[in-house]
């Protein structure tokens, strides 16, 4: 790559100076700590030969984890659309008492180091635990089961809903919301059919985030899912498992796969956002 | 808006906030504290603990010495110049967001590990990456990897590069021009950028335990220590460690919020300057 | 502000010195740390708190002997995990492990002395375990030996026997009680297994992980456990909560210890740790094992805690062929275990 650059050169006589140094620093560094490795996962795959390959492919306890991950993933990034319009709809619309407060709070899940949200929801949510002790009353346990994957990822992807739609919604004019109702349209009807298309794109692209988060999860799940095969391991968890085994290839063809789902689904939201925008709001803006 | 759909927003949120935002930091301090502050602090004061909170805070400095840098200079190689593959540059730079922890300490093994292309190699001359230091500092370099360009490029994008070259052809060097045209705007930004990288870097969980070997007192962090300790029965010790992470991540992205506010008042004011 | 420019090229120059000693800081930092007299041990999952134990009694007694302060540490895991860590260059002086083949595989990358389990007493064991289960209090299924594992809804905490050392002897005890059985064959054994492992909801990776299933998270009704661990988890964890069954039939579990002579070489440790490995020996030592449930192997100590342990008819790994063969046989890829656990899925 460094060769074609510089042997294209567009700007030859480009007057400002440090081309050369950034190129160089920037290739180095993004050479040698994300394509050298991300090489490595995806050449070594092929590398342990096809018989690996094909075993590993029939590995049912490899997608029975990968389903985990993504049904769970999708799932939270489902719950959270709904409640992250909700506080971003008060934190922007409504004179909220404490708005700087909340305001705070929702970037909580950012700060919070995972392994700490995965002891503090563990325990929370535990048989013992100020949750977890009067839903289990009521017959609901969340804790070591699917519903507390579910919970610790729509822990971790609560902001990415909230920030994404956030600015839109800031954006969008009150007097358009103003006039739907003067025209004698219901504030349901207002939100229903005029503030919701606006903000899709934006909540299209919270929820990819989220998902794609969720699907690569590892920390903050670990301590509340019950891991166990088949029902309630995560596929990241089943990676550490292969390489605690000292199974490299397992290991390795479950990461290149999630690898790719994952930027997959980034590709898919971002594309899925270009068609929402140019179909739906082209009125709008 | 009639005061009680206001009302039930209002209620519904804070109620949403209060079970989802306000308990689990709760929780940890209350579990930290409950047989007092002195065991608390008596807890963070072994020495495992304190080998732990030392290696994280090298570890968090290094990375975020390094990726500022490089990261920097990354961002003024995308925002000033147009070259083939600049598209593909800069995907590149924003892959380790979108790639899972344990897979971003997996690819690590993959090269330094016993299985891995060069482990064997370099354990002849006795250099240890995986299970050491060094690797955990990679793992952290590349997790952290994108924080800084990608928050300060948008920024650099938006300057253009009229001053830049207008230093040129006063005769500025490129530092000179880093240092005294392009970086003081950015600064603000650049900042956040930090902050954030350093965020991340303290509490990354997942890549750093793939690459770590969890050896007490060696090459535990901060998050493998609470694992450890939690795995151990000591609860205590565990949320007391828990609620000094958290209390630290927490400060740095606060400051971030700060200067962000300022940020935007600091644009807002020079908009409305010019 | 930022500060002014002096010279660009000094700035750079300091840029990139720092840089470099930054990083050959973190790279040298493994092999300085253990300049000074460091000792790690690589250990099984629930030594934790027997190590934490032996090695604040070592450090003392180095220091009244020698004059000189050594810090032993010990990292925990399931017993092949942690193999593999010391594989993958974790810088181990010395391994306690779950059982002899994973030093086995130490001794076969030449780590260690390949007549490693000669240079100590007993087969370099110096405390020996059993396995046993741990039930909720009152034994509310009425589970009494082996048999009452396979029983309908019975649900059984194990770990996975590819990780954990603690899961090799729980799944051989279950094997080795099924082929004492009246017309006990390979085939009958190999049933019993598979119905056992349909009743096994959670797979952790090392003994500690299983425990926690079990205690914690309150997943299943039996936990087929170390003796150690059930003790603990009975006598600490919960007093009132659980209760230990003693099988008809179990395994004498030799949890082995041995020196890393390659590593202990490098790090110029090997006296120290010598050391360390013979003071597991010592009367002291076997006392401490004794309170955290571990059976000593010097019969004095042992004498003095018979008490705690209860009565255990055993046979040993040697009846089963030896690791080796075991190991094969059952554990590598492709083996029984694999087989049965597949079918399971």
């Amino acid at each position: 790559m460094a060769e074609a650059i510089l042997s294209v050169r567009p700007r030859t006589s480009d007057p400002l100076p440090g081309f050369r140094l950034a190129l160089f620093s920037t290739l180095l560094w993004v050479g040698l700590i994300v394509a050298l490795p991300l090489t490595a996962l995806v050449v070594r795959p092929w590398q342990e030969g096809l018989g690996a390959m094909t075993m590993a492919l029939h590995d049912g306890r490899m997608f029975a984890a990968l389903r985990v991950s993504f049904v769970t993933a999708f799932i939270a990034a489902l719950i959270n659309v709904p409640v992250g319009l909700l506080l971003t709809w008060t934190l922007v619309r409504v004179r909220l008492p404490g708005r700087r407060i909340v305001d705070a709070l929702i970037d909580l899940p950012f700060a919070i180091p995972t392994a700490v949200t995965g002891i503090t929801l563990a325990t929370l949510y535990g048989p013992q635990g100020w949750l977890g002790k009067p839903l289990a009353h009521l017959g609901i346990n969340i804790a070591y089961s699917t519903a507390g994957i579910v919970v610790a990822l729509m822990f971790v992807g609560l902001p990415f809903i909230v920030r994404s739609v956030e600015p839109v919604l800031r954006g969008l004019p009150p007097e358009q919301e103003e006039a739907a109702g003067l025209l004698g349209a219901s504030s349901w009807q207002t939100v229903w059919r005029v503030v919701l298309p606006s903000l899709l794109p934006a909540t299209v692209s919270g929820f990819g985030l989220a998902f794609a988060r969720g699907i690569g999860e590892y920390g903050s799940v670990i301590f509340i899912a019950g891991n166990q095969p088949f029902r309630t391991e995560i596929a990241p968890l089943l990676v550490v498992v292969r390489l605690q085994e000292f199974d490299y290839a397992g290991a390795t063809s479950i990461a290149f796969l999630l690898l790719v789902a994952s930027m997959l689904c980034l590709a898919g939201v971002a594309m899925l956002r270009r068609r929402v925008a140019r179909g739906l709001i082209s009125g709008v803006n | 808006m009639s005061a009680f759909t206001r009302w039930s927003l209002v209620i519904a949120t804070w109620l949403i906030v209060a079970v989802v935002l306000i308990l689990p930091p709760l929780l940890v301090l209350s579990e930290a504290l409950r047989d007092g502050l002195p065991t608390a602090l008596q807890s963070l004061a072994d020495p495992d603990a304190i080998s732990a909170i030392r290696l994280t805070v090298e570890m968090t400095v290094l990375s975020v010495v390094i990726n500022t840098v490089f990261g920097v200079l990354a961002a003024w190689l995308i925002s000033k110049y147009r070259f083939p593959f600049r598209g593909v540059l800069v995907a590149l730079i924003e892959i380790p967001i979108s790639v899972s922890p344990v897979v971003a300490g997996l690819v690590w093994l993959l090269l330094f590990g016993s299985q891995g292309w060069w482990g064997a190699a370099l354990d002849h001359y006795n250099i240890h990456i995986a299970f050491a230091p060094a690797g955990i500092l990679l793992a952290t370099l590349f997790v952290t990897f994108p924080y800084v360009t990608r928050t300060i490029l948008p920024l650099m994008e938006q300057q253009g590069r009229d001053a830049e070259d207008a230093a040129t052809l006063l005769g500025a060097s490129f530092w000179q021009i880093l240092w005294r045209v392009t970086l003081p705007d950015a600064r603000w930004a650049l900042l956040s950028g930090i902050l954030l990288t350093t965020a991340r870097a303290m509490g990354e969980f997942g890549a750093v335990s793939v690459v770590s070997g969890h050896i007490p007192g060696m090459t535990e962090t901060m998050p493998l220590h609470i694992e450890t300790l939690y795995n151990g029965y000591q609860s205590v010790a565990a949320f007391s460690m828990a609620a000094l992470l958290a209390i630290m991540a927490m400060t740095t992205v606060g400051f971030r919020a700060f200067f962000e506010n300022r940020a935007r008042r600091a644009t807002l004011a020079g908009d409305a300057g010019s | 502000m930022l500060p002014d420019v002096h010279s660009a090229l000094s700035r750079r120059a300091l840029l990139l010195g720092g840089l470099a000693c930054a990083g050959s800081a973190t790279f040298l930092r493994g092999t300085s740390a253990l300049a000074a007299t460091t000792l790690l041990n690589v250990s099984y999952d629930p030594t934790r708190e027997l190590y934490r134990g032996i090695n604040a009694a070592f450090s003392e007694n180095w220091k009244d002997s020698s004059g000189s302060s050594v810090t032993v540490r010990t990292s925990n895991g399931g017993s092949g995990a942690q193999a593999r860590s010391v594989l993958e260059g974790a810088p181990a002086d010395v391994v306690s492990l779950g059982l002899a083949r994973d030093i086995d595989m130490l001794a076969q990358k030449g780590l260690v002395a390949a007549d490693w389990q000669k240079r100590l007493p007993h087969n370099s064991t110096p405390f020996t375990s059993t396995i046993v289960f741990l039930v909720r209090k009152g034994n509310p299924k009425a589970i009494h030996d082996w048999t009452d594992l396979v029983r309908g809804d019975v649900q059984v905490v194990t770990p996975n026997p590819k990780t954990s050392g603690g899961a090799r002897w729980n799944y051989l005890a279950a094997w080795g009680w099924a082929l004492h059985q009246k017309g006990g064959t390979d085939a009958s054994a190999r049933a019993y297994l598979q119905a056992l492992f349909q009743h096994v909801p959670v797979l952790d990776a090392g003994a500690r992980g299983a425990t926690n299933s079990f205690v914690q998270r309150g997943l299943g009704d039996v936990l087929i456990a170390w003796e150690n661990e059930a003790l603990l988890a009975a006598h600490e964890l919960g007093p009132d909560r659980f209760d230990i069954i003693v099988p008809s039939l179990s395994v004498l579990a030799e949890p082995p210890v041995a020196l890393v002579d390659h590593n202990a070489r490098t790090h110029g440790t090997t006296t120290v740790a010598q050391n360390y490995l013979e003071f597991l020996y010592t009367p002291r030592a076997q006392d401490i094992a004794a309170t955290h449930y571990f059976r000593p192997t010097d019969s004095t100590v042992a004498r003095v805690h018979a008490a705690l342990f209860p009565k255990v008819k055993t046979f040993d790994i040697a009846s089963l062929g030896g690791w080796a063969a075991v190991q094969k046989r059952h554990f590598a890829a492709g083996g029984i275990f694999d087989q049965i656990y597949t079918q399971h899925g």
